[in-house]
């Protein structure tokens, strides 16, 4: 390298010289435009862009120019540079994009082959569809309740306010515990655990329970002698049958859709007076195969109506089994069937799909959130 | 109930426009759910006309007689039919169905020629008119009935007939009377009561009768009625009302009973008074007492039993079914009618006991007006008077007493405070009174007195109810409580959900089977009898003999699911199931009997809780065929024992505790391949691949297997997890072989190197399992990954390797393992 002079003339320096400085650029320009792939490019950048390029030799001579002339030489060496340097990005860019294109094709699969190597579980439909009543009733403040599958008559029956003759205390109408003497019952309902509820909590009460209960029927297609309620329970000052209407009806709404029609019915339950019976229009025909022999429909027997369940204002007896005070307090109870409710809900025509245990039936069903 | 709509409109006057429809619908309002619209007589055109006989030829070369007749129907000449029934004489009455016409059931009626004439239409019997059953015999009518007059309507042959769901509090309603009170109601119409007719006047030459045991008879009334013609029949539009009403006719007197009945509600039974024999007696049965009833079968009674009774002995089973030995019969001529009122429930037992229902039990056990029966007597007799030319009133005799209707005081409000529905007082008061309530106002609260067919009424509630019926449930408005905070799902809820979450998330399909479970399914699963799952709850009545039992555990349930998925066709089964078992408790007191009207007391809630058997929520697992499918990735892995090991951890993390696996022969599990599961040192369940035994005698496929936990004994943690701190420094890992005595539990290996490793071990991975060759005899080496780290600094190569080999001498000591090379 050549010491500084200050009288140096820096054209005297051939390889800083604009000549040289193009044609090192060009050159590089021209193999790195002639190399077919990256491992091309990348055994030829060295000789271009490498340490002893000589663009990178020539920077090296500026501090050899006097300093007037030194400026000038490294604007000229920058760009020089400069150029080089996207000039390899832009080829090194393509030669990548060449690169990705061949090999990434050849690793193309097929993304349409089965991609789930477990088989897929589900919950049974019937649990899904009481979460989904259970997070209703939750949302609006009620807690959800439980209580034993077998029960005693007193809270089966006698707290509820059923009459010691009551048919449904019966053989034919209930499961009891071997020996009967025991006063032993598979329930017939979850209300006894309202009793219990009430028994253990004092008002404002606002609970739902829902559960298996079990009645001595065949299993058929509308049938079962296992089956599932969810039972609600309001116990607080100045309840009436509004209260009840209005929250079966959001219930309604929620689980079945914002335009569900409701029907209420006078009824009769020892649980409650007065009773009501909400129906639902028939989710089938809605309602056009009354009084139309030519469109039957076997939903509703062409009634355009469907029973859902049972309702009513609390017996005052049956606060009174409970320690509750009715002068004080009114409440107001309902039962549904979660079996049914979930017929209704997803078009489900024979019980025994529920109860047999065929993993297709709660497979089909498992889109339910 | 099948209620006419012909017949309501005697005693209502329903505008001519309502339809059968609107009727149902406004009943439906009322309370009464309509089960079915049936249009009597719709599948019946005519011509169908009333002829009187003017002639008839008896044609006698046939093996039956056959008659020739000339009918007149009102046309200019007479027709000629011929006729195979021979109960008619010339000048009688008949109903003529002429070609064209078609009967009930769709009979198309043409003209032809037969026994040598031309029929020209048919001479019609009841049973051919679905009038009846009496088949042979033409119906004859009465003789003012109008010659060529439709029979049609002469007959009533067309009538809607609702189908109405009366229930069990309304007893009223289950009769003419009541329903036509619900219409003139629904429709706010005159109503005409058809036991509005005075009752007969007691007098000495009634029947002499008296009641033993009036908890099960307050009121006896015995109307003897006399000089019944017995060769008439029921009038066509008698039967024809009892048909449409589900009624067999029998005879003129037992169908006036069966009318009145349906009319006003009142059962009644008709005995033939020359078969009777001294007073009538009501009273219990005596034990061994017997009676033949009138369906001919002789029963033993029960002393709970109310009867009837004569210086015979029983003669009835009170309000059920009469005694053969008194029953009136074609030749009977003198009757005595009773109505009487007896206690429902005592009906209703007898009923149960001799399994014997029917119309009158029914209404009974419903509550029957103690009012109506003198009414009901006189309106019988009436009608035996008219159409059988009896005398209506040889003697009445009432025993008893009416019991006295208690007054319900309530306050106006309440019916508006319970509906929610702001009703005037007048409204209140005038629903009360439209029922037939007698209401005295005192201040804000009122003394009701309901009617005496209204035995339902008997506090406030049951008097809002009918407020609010009447004036429509369709004007409550929907109204939404304010409800207090709640508390959201307990801890067991939850949990419960994420576990049935997780299962289904790890592939397992949620089944839900039922628990009924046979006499020898514990046994066949290879409990002892000892064990708790051999401590069987039994049913007093289950719907299969075969099942008596209820299971004590979830598996059977599970066996006969996966059969029938695998009888189905599907081979890789994961089933689950959460639920309750039920095992008996040794020692259980009986459930004490506890009064109502109050709550029960601590004491009494403890006794009761006390009977009940333990019922523990479980989950269970059975999986078969493979565990992981094969594919286009190649084969798949057969599930075994160690899936249902994996799912009892899925089990464990739901349910936020930590179980530990250890070698144990169990129940129905293959005694080599049988995990027990343990929450510290109790065990909560089992896993593992299922004895070929059971899976033979389940008809499972071989190397089924199967998990089942007793949720309740693993608990339902509520502690917040603690969190662990995440270092950021970098672990060291280390490997490690241990050559072990092949029967030491890769359990406990691994237990004593992570004691030995101490706090610097963050995990361990047991990943190769080796035994053969390399080894000794009885050896087998287990190898592992082991992850150190420290949480405060950058642990050294050297600090790892001392902690790993204090991990080494710890499993050396406790294990016997040697660290291979």
């Amino acid at each position: 390298m050549p010491a500084a002079n200050d009288p140096y003339d820096p054209k005297e320096v051939a390889a800083l010289a604009p000549d040289a400085l193009d044609a090192a650029v060009e050159a590089a320009r021209r193999a790195f435009a002639g190399a077919a792939d990256l491992e091309a490019l990348a055994a030829i950048r060295p000789a271009h862009l490498g340490d002893r390029s000589p663009v990178r030799l020539a920077k090296r001579e500026i501090g050899a120019l006097p300093p007037q002339a030194r400026a000038d030489a490294g604007k000229r060496v920058n760009v020089a540079l400069a150029a080089l340097t996207d000039v390899y990005a832009e080829r090194l860019r393509t030669l990548t994009r060449n690169r990705d294109e061949q090999v990434l094709d050849a690793e193309r699969v097929d993304v349409t082959l089965p991609a789930s190597r477990r088989a897929p579980g589900a919950l049974h439909p019937l649990t899904a569809i009481q979460r989904r009543m259970c997070e209703i009733f939750v949302a609006m403040g009620y807690d959800v309740a439980e209580g034993p599958h077998i029960e005693t008559t007193w809270f089966n029956f006698d707290a509820l306010n059923t009459p010691p003759d009551h048919p449904s205390r019966s053989l034919s109408d209930t499961f009891w515990i071997e020996p009967p003497d025991a006063g032993l019952v598979l329930r017939t309902e979850t209300s006894p655990v309202q009793i219990r509820t009430m028994l253990e909590r004092r008002p404002p009460i606002y609970i739902v329970c829902p559960g298996t209960v079990f009645r001595p029927d065949e299993l058929d297609a509308t049938h079962t002698p296992v089956f599932h309620q969810i039972e609600g329970l309001a116990v607080d000052e100045g309840l009436s049958m509004a209260h009840l209407r209005g929250t079966l009806e959001h219930f309604a709404r929620e689980l079945f859709g914002a335009d569900i029609a409701i029907r209420w019915r006078p009824h009769n339950f020892p649980f409650t007076e007065p009773s009501a019976e909400p129906d639902l229009r028939c989710f089938v025909c809605h309602g056009e195969s009354v009084g139309n022999p030519d469109r039957p429909c076997r939903t509703c027997k062409s009634e355009g109506w469907i029973e859902w369940g049972g309702s009513g204002m609390v017996n005052p007896r049956v606060l009174r089994n409970c320690g509750i005070d009715p002068t004080v307090y009114s409440g107001f109870a309902f039962g549904m069937g979660i079996d049914r409710s979930l017929m209704f809900r997803s078009g489900i025509e024979d019980m025994h799909d529920m109860f047999e245990g065929d993993v297709r039936f709660s497979l089909s069903l498992r889109g339910e959130p | 109930m099948r209620v006419s709509a012909s017949w309501l409109r005697d005693y209502v006057e329903l505008p001519a426009d309502v339809t059968a429809e609107h009727l149902g619908a406004r009943l439906i309002s009322l309370g009464f759910e309509l089960e079915g619209l049936h249009r009597a007589g719709g599948d019946v055109s005519g011509p169908l006309v009333v002829g009187q006989v003017l002639q008839i030829e008896e044609l006698t070369e046939f093996k039956k007689p056959i008659r020739y007749c000339q009918v007149d129907i009102g046309e200019p000449a007479p027709r000629g039919i011929v006729c195979g029934a021979v109960n008619f004489a010339v000048g009688d009455h008949v109903v003529v169905c002429l070609p064209g016409a078609v009967l009930p059931g769709g009979f198309e009626i043409s003209a032809r020629k037969t026994y040598g004439h031309v029929s020209d239409g048919m001479i019609c019997s009841a049973r051919e008119l679905a009038l009846g059953d009496e088949y042979g015999a033409i119906m004859v009518l009465p003789p003012s009935s109008k010659v060529g007059a439709d029979a049609i309507d002469v007959l009533g042959l067309r009538d809607d007939i609702l189908d109405l769901d009366v229930t069990p509090d309304r007893g009223y309603a289950d009769s003419m009377r009541g329903m036509a009170r619900e219409a003139s109601h629904a429709f706010d119409v005159e109503f005409r009561d058809p036991a509005g007719v005075s009752a007969p006047t007691p007098d000495e030459s009634g029947w002499p009768a008296s009641i033993q045991d009036v908890s099960g008879c307050d009121l006896l009334s015995l109307l003897t009625v006399t000089g019944l013609d017995s060769s008439t029949s029921s009038p066509p539009w008698l039967t024809g009302r009892l048909v449409h009403a589900g009624m067999r006719p029998i005879s003129l007197a037992v169908d006036v009973t069966n009318y009145v009945m349906l009319e006003t509600g009142q059962p009644m039974h008709a005995y033939d008074r020359a078969l009777l024999t001294g007073d009538i007696v009501i009273r219990r049965a005596r034990a061994g007492e017997r009676l033949t009833m009138l369906d001919g079968v002789d029963r033993p009674l029960d002393p709970d039993d109310m009867v009837v009774t004569d210086a015979s002995g029983p003669i009835g089973l009170a309000g059920v079914m009469g005694g053969a030995s008194t029953e009136i019969s074609g030749s009977t001529v003198d009757i005595v009618l009773e109505a009487a009122h007896w206690d429902p429930s005592s009906v209703s037992r007898s009923v149960r006991r001799h399994r014997l229902p029917s119309e009158a039990a029914r209404r009974f056990e419903r509550g029957v007006d103690p009012l109506v029966a003198g009414p009901a007597l006189a309106r019988a007799a009436g009608l035996l008077a008219e159409l059988g030319a009896a005398n209506p009133n040889a003697g009445y005799t009432v025993v008893g007493e009416p019991a006295e209707i208690a007054p319900i005081r309530m306050a106006i409000d309440l019916p508006a405070r319970i509906v929610g529905v702001d009703y005037t007082e007048d409204a209140v008061l005038g629903r009360l009174e439209q029922i037939g309530c007698a209401v005295r106002i005192d201040g804000r609260e009122g003394d009701v007195t309901p009617p005496s067919w209204r035995p339902d009424l008997l506090a406030p509630a049951d008097l809002v109810e009918e407020v609010a019926r009447l004036e429509g449930y369709d004007r409550i408005p929907a109204a939404l409580p304010v409800v207090p905070p709640g508390r959201g799902l307990s801890i067991s809820q939850r949990r419960r959900q994420t576990l049935a979450r997780s299962l289904a998330d790890d592939g397992l399909v949620e089944v839900l089977c039922y628990p009924f479970v046979g006499a020898d399914t514990v046994e066949r699963m290879g409990y002892a009898a000892g064990d708790p799952e051999a401590q069987s709850i039994r049913l007093a009545n289950p719907l299969a003999s075969t099942e008596p039992l209820l299971r004590t555990t979830l598996l059977p349930g599970l066996f006969g699911a996966l059969r029938r998925n695998v009888g189905r066709g599907l081979r890789d089964v994961a089933l689950f199931q959460i639920e309750c078992v039920y095992r008996r408790t040794a020692g259980l007191p009986p459930a004490p009997v506890v009064p109502v009207g109050r709550a029960p007391d601590a004491a009494e809630l403890a006794a009761l809780n006390a009977a009940l058997p333990a019922q523990p929520w479980h989950v269970a697992a059975v999986l078969a065929g493979d565990r992981e499918p094969r594919g286009w990735w190649g084969p798949g892995r057969r599930a075994d024992w160690s899936d249902t090991v994996a799912v009892a951890h899925v089990v464990a993390g739901a349910m936020g505790a930590r179980l530990s696996p250890r070698a144990a022969e169990h129940g129905p599990w293959h005694p080599g391949r049988c995990a027990a599961l343990l929450l510290g040192d109790v065990v909560v369940g089992h896993a593992g691949e299922l004895h070929p035994r059971v899976t033979a005698e389940f008809d499972l496929p071989a190397r089924t297997c199967a998990v089942e936990l007793d949720l309740d004994a693993i608990g339902y943690a509520d502690v917040p997890v603690q969190a662990s701190v995440i270092a950021s420094y970098p672990p060291v890992l280390l490997d490690v072989s241990l050559a072990v005595p092949d029967n030491v539990p890769a359990a406990a290996v691994q237990d004593a190197v992570r004691a030995g490793a101490g706090p610097l071990l963050e995990s361990i991975a047991l990943f190769d399992v080796y035994a053969g060759d390399r080894l000794a005899a009885g050896q087998r080496s287990l190898a592992y990954t082991l992850r150190f780290r420290a949480s405060d600094r950058t642990l050294t190569i050297e600090e790892a390797t001392a902690a790993r080999d204090a991990a080494v001498a710890r499993a050396s000591r406790d294990t016997g393992a040697v660290l291979r090379s």
